[in-house]
């Protein structure tokens, strides 16, 4: 029999029994929806996460000290602007070289006030990182070096302290120490669950005072290329290192970052869709029992089939069809279901979906796949039926 | 004369049922010739069934040699018996068989399906066959619009469809009422004539006079084997 035909037959079972078809296909529906949803939520969100990683800048080098593996406690920095001249000496260019110490602090202008995360850093930081000026100037060399207390504010911060005012020139208060607003960022968003519009950037010296320490945070560098960016890495390290031989120096390029939390996604992700995977199974037993009941019920006509020259194959063929034909359905009818869930979940809420063709590939390849498995049995059942039998059973 | 058509020679059919063995057929041999018309009569369990379906290759013997259109069955497997039943045979079922939801004339085509014949042909065949049963204007009927004697009638054109040598009826008149029964007997004979060999399991004395020669069964054993009626 052409595989045509045996499909035709099939879809005509199928019809014959609209409303168990319907209630069989519901588990694998709701097991590939799932899946494709899962999937998509998963998808979307790494692609954001990459986003965010490389909307930092290009080629970004962090060095920090410490381990930095998941799970390790912070280290106190024995890092201070002393170390930078050595730094500035492997890396060969200045203005690739930013740091950091940050601080949460309450702000204040006039009678308002909030929380900001202060920032001492160098004048090189929208050099190294991608940041962009809303108004104003960024801070100068010599801001930094005369520890002048000057500050740029991110725009949650000017909205908060200055709502549509100009902020520029204005005083603010950061831990009670007056600062002039010189510029305002333009707005960033959300990166890696950080508010970066709730930025203070001041001179690191000023922050220094401020706090009343010499330590620096961290040291970021912009690598020139990413081909040579783990060497880089590796010689900043050791030149620390030297200073400091008490503690360990990290290296972390973007590449690990991402590598780090795609890892952990992925991890999520797949424990997730496992679950969902197990739907598509229940689903699958649930197809294999009604094959079972379908090929009873029409015992007599695999008898007939038989006697008029259906071969075994040909029988075992059309059952398998049934439910091949069953649980694709199905999963055309969830992929449907899970890209429309994916969508209103990135439409409606803040996590984002990304439908992807192969995952919908293999959602189908899967249902179809479970059609398999989980008609064999019956299939071969049916085919090995003895057709005398089979025509007593009428 | 051409070859038979079946040849069977001392056939045994055992049943194992729990360990028990059950003889259905203790030693039968038959030939059932190019264009014969035999009754095959007997009481119920006196194995006239079990002798049908081994003469239609449904089963196989337990024991002797069985013939059909020159293939010793026992050398085929379950696919080559499929394809056997499919060129040489037709079969007519006392409760028709027909498939509920399809038409007439796609039940006709039906045994085309499995022989690979394109749609297209299968649905003149088809209709030429039923034409030829009488019942050209009934070709998109379903079974349940149609009578008992045309239901009957569309197995019979299904069973001839292939062409084959030999028409098995298993009580084809079981179902229905004696005019009806007549009518089809009377297609039987007709198609005898024009050649095909026809073999009619029944336990109605009547409808196997009508055949040219009868063999009478009990306890899987032919009892007797009287040329009856006139040599064709």
């Amino acid at each position: 029999m052409r595989f045509a035909e045996a499909g035709r037959v099939a879809l005509d079972a199928l019809r014959a029994n609209r409303l168990r078809s319907v209630l069989t296909m519901v588990g694998v529906v709701v097991g590939v929806a799932a899946v494709v949803a899962l999937v998509a939520i998963g998808t979307g969100t790494k692609q954001l996460i990459e986003q965010q990683v490389e909307g930092l800048g290009s080629n970004l080098l962090i060095v920090v000290p410490g381990r930095v593996t998941p799970g390790s406690a912070p280290t106190l920095s024995p890092l201070s602007l002393a170390d930078l001249d050595e730094v500035y000496r492997v890396v060969g260019d200045r203005s690739r070289v930013a740091v950091t110490i940050a601080s949460g602090e309450t702000v204040r202008a006039g009678s308002r006030s909030g929380f900001a995360s202060m920032q001492g850093v160098l004048e090189t930081t929208p050099d190294v990182f991608v940041r962009h000026l809303d108004r104003g100037t960024y801070l100068t060399r010599t801001d930094v070096t005369t520890a002048r207390r000057v500050a740029v504010l991110g725009a949650g911060v000017a909205r908060q302290l200055f709502g549509d005012r100009d902020p520029i020139g204005r005083q603010i208060t950061i831990a009670g120490v007056r600062f002039r607003v010189i510029g305002t960022f333009e707005p960033l968003g959300q990166s890696l669950g950080v508010d970066r519009d709730g930025e203070i950037h001041v001179p690191v010296t000023a922050a220094q005072r401020l706090l009343g320490t010499q330590r620096i945070d961290g040291i970021a560098i912009r690598a020139p290329d990413r081909d040579t960016i783990d060497q880089l890495g590796a010689r900043v390290v050791a030149a620390l290192a030297k200073r400091h031989p008490d503690t360990d120096f990290s290296a972390v390029t973007q590449q690990q970052i991402l590598g780090v939390l795609g890892q952990i996604l992925g991890v999520l992700t797949g424990v997730l869709v496992a679950i969902a995977g197990i739907s598509l199974l229940v689903g699958g037993v649930g197809v294999s029992n009604i094959m079972l009941v379908s090929v009873r019920e029409r015992v007599g006509e695999i008898g007939l089939r038989k006697a008029v020259g259906a071969r075994p194959r040909d029988i075992g063929v059309q059952f398998l069809l049934e439910a091949v034909l069953l649980t694709s359905i199905g999963g055309i009818l969830g992929m449907a279901l899970g890209v429309t869930a994916a969508l209103i979940v990135d439409r409606l809420s803040p996590v984002p979906a990304a439908i992807t063709w192969w995952a919908l590939a293999l959602a189908f390849g899967v249902s179809a796949g479970v059609g398999i498995i989980f008609g064999v049995v019956p299939a071969q059942r049916a085919g090995r039926l003895d057709p005398v039998v089979a025509l007593r059973a009428e | 004369m051409t070859a038979p058509a079946i040849v069977a020679t001392e056939v045994r059919r055992t049943y194992d049922l729990g360990g028990v063995e059950v003889p259905a057929l203790r030693g039968v041999s038959l030939t059932v010739e190019a264009a014969d018309f035999l009754a095959i009569v007997g009481a119920s369990g006196s194995g006239k069934s079990t002798l049908m379906h081994l003469l239609g290759g449904l089963d196989r013997p337990t024991g002797g040699t069985l013939t059909i259109g020159g293939r010793d069955v026992s050398t085929l497997s379950p696919a080559e018996m499929a394809r056997l039943r499919n060129e040489t045979v037709g079969f007519v079922f006392q409760a028709f068989h027909l498939l509920p939801r399809t038409t007439a004339r796609d039940n006709v085509a039906l045994p085309l399906v499995y022989r690979g014949v394109r749609r297209r042909e299968r649905r003149e065949r088809a209709a030429a066959m039923l034409d030829r049963v009488g019942l050209a204007h009934r070709l998109d009927h379903r079974p349940n619009q149609l009578s008992g004697g045309e239901q009957q009638r569309v197995a019979i054109a299904r069973a001839l469809v292939t062409d084959p040598t030999v028409l098995l009826a298993d009580e084809p008149t079981g179902n229905l009422d004696t005019a009806t029964g007549r009518s089809v007997l009377a297609l039987l004979e007709s198609l005898n004539a024009e050649g095909v060999a026809v073999v009619l399991v029944t336990h109605d004395r009547d409808v196997a006079a009508r055949a040219h020669r009868q063999i009478v069964m009990r306890d899987g054993l032919i009892v007797s084997s009287p040329v009856s009626g006139a040599a064709p």
